[in-house]
């Protein structure tokens, strides 16, 4: 891994790579969407409309996938001191704060027909919502701080620290929900899921995943060449 | 141990002689408070449901509104770099000042906000409570200000910067202090509330010395 932290050989490895990993993405999005869309029966209790569920789940499953690669990331540029691991970081922010926004927006669209309301303070959506804020205030550091290095250390902090307390916020956003709601409006589990449901979530689960690695490193190349570029003024203007 | 206890007692001086700590912030509140039966009505039997949510939410507030203090002026007049000069390593640097903002705001805050519940016709029961919950969760209050102090020390216009990462740490501490604000009501007494609220204090004295540190030699280097 060292090896690639080394951008010239992270690009040449990142464009060799993407286009498989773009092509690999739309299949399987093409193939999650035709068996939620088409093959999925509807549930029979929430008709039609459980079909959200294929581009929900996989979205809030990858909105705290996405945390964890950015705080993964802070950890190794506060181990390793290397440049590579902050861009890292700082390019999955915004992907995961779009896939929480995913997620909550949908669920939104779920929850109307379903519990007759856009916003109801389920255990889930309170969580969700606090780790779209915490998303909001690491994006919010890296727009704040003019100077790169400046802000990629306190971003690491940000991060870490924020993944430190998502698992407080989740266990305690539970607990006060269980004190407030004693019947949750949302009954997952129940009789399991069935097979012609779950392929085609598991395949959009993947699908979303390689989508991230996609968006990911080409979101990573495209801030090296924004370095670069923004070095290459500071030449020219005589900064360096 | 005595350069800790000295900059901790020369911070408590500082704020106090400046007059800059719990009496503005109390202030604050009480204006708050002032207007919340404009906004939602003079209906006691409203205000004595609100009355622990309404408290802990300008606690909160108060508490974010002092976080710059805790680093900013060091850092202008240059006393910060001397202190990471020092002998002392900034992490306890970083915790004293913290706890010189729990001494001088939070802690005061969190003994006198129970008693402007009597505005808002706190249930009598209610009030032991909610004291004893804000009593503990203000040391969690204070270090995470400092942390949100820290990271933000540096910028001109870090406020609404500090407040964007400093609430939503806040989370927990509100949920477990409401809680125990209104145990009479929920499954378990207000107990494991205050236990979890220890926690959460002795969690944050764990994370703040080192994250408010790391945050402080970016802006120091």
């Amino acid at each position: 891994m060292q090896n690639f932290a080394n951008p010239t050989r992270f690009l040449a490895l990142a464009n060799a790579l993407l286009p498989w990993v773009w092509a690999a993405a739309l299949i399987l999005l093409g193939l999650g969407l035709y068996g939620a869309l088409i093959t999925a029966p509807a549930d029979y209790q929430q008709g039609e409309t459980v079909r959200i569920m294929y581009v929900h789940v996989p979205a809030a499953w990858l909105s705290l996938f996405a945390y964890g690669v950015m705080a993964f990331a802070s950890a190794i540029a506060i181990i390793f001191r290397h440049p590579l691991a902050d861009a890292a970081a700082k390019v999955a922010a915004p992907i995961g704060a779009a896939f929480c926004f995913i997620a909550l927006a949908t669920g939104s669209l779920w929850g109307k027909p379903m519990w007759g309301a856009w916003w109801v303070w389920d255990a889930r959506l309170t969580s969700m919502f606090v780790l779209m804020l915490f998303y909001l205030g690491y994006i919010a550091v890296w727009q704040a701080v003019e100077e790169w290095d400046l802000a990629a250390s306190i971003a690491r902090v940000v991060a870490l620290v924020g993944a430190i307390n998502i698992p407080i916020v989740k266990f305690s956003v539970d607990w006060w929900n269980t004190l407030h709601q004693p019947s949750s409006v949302f009954k997952m589990g129940g009789p399991a899921i069935s097979n012609d449901m779950l392929w085609p979530l598991l395949v959009m689960g993947l699908a979303f995943n390689i989508l991230f690695v996609a968006l990911h490193l080409t979101a990573l190349r495209s801030e090296i060449a924004a370095r670069k570029l923004h070095r290459l003024h500071m030449h020219d203007v005589g900064a360096l | 141990m005595n350069a800790f206890l000295a900059l901790i007692a020369r911070d408590v001086k500082l704020t106090w002689r400046q007059g800059g700590g719990a009496g503005a912030a109390l202030g604050f509140m009480l204006t708050v408070i002032g207007l919340v039966p404009l906004a939602l009505g003079p209906d006691q039997n409203l205000l004595q449901r609100l009355a622990p949510g309404l408290l802990w939410l300008t606690l909160l507030l108060s508490v974010l509104l002092t976080a710059d203090r805790i680093f900013q002026q060091d850092y202008e007049d240059g006393s910060l770099d001397i202190l990471a000069m020092g002998d002392q390593p900034l992490e306890l640097v970083a915790l004293a000042k913290a706890l010189a903002h729990w001494l001088t705001t939070s802690l005061p805050l969190a003994v006198l906000a129970p008693l402007l519940g009597f505005l808002l016709n706190i249930a009598p029961g209610g009030l032991w409570p909610l004291a004893a919950g804000m009593m503990l969760g203000s040391l969690a209050l204070s270090l995470i200000a400092g942390l949100g102090g820290a990271v933000t020390v540096g910028l001109r216009r870090g406020g609404l910067l500090a407040a964007l990462l400093i609430l939503p740490l806040y989370v927990p501490i509100l949920i477990f202090g409401i809680s125990a604000a209104t145990a009479m009501t929920g499954p378990s007494g207000a107990g494991s509330s205050l236990i979890v609220l220890a926690a959460l204090a002795l969690a944050a004295l764990a994370v703040q010395p080192f994250a408010a540190a790391a945050a402080l030699r970016a802006y120091l280097r």
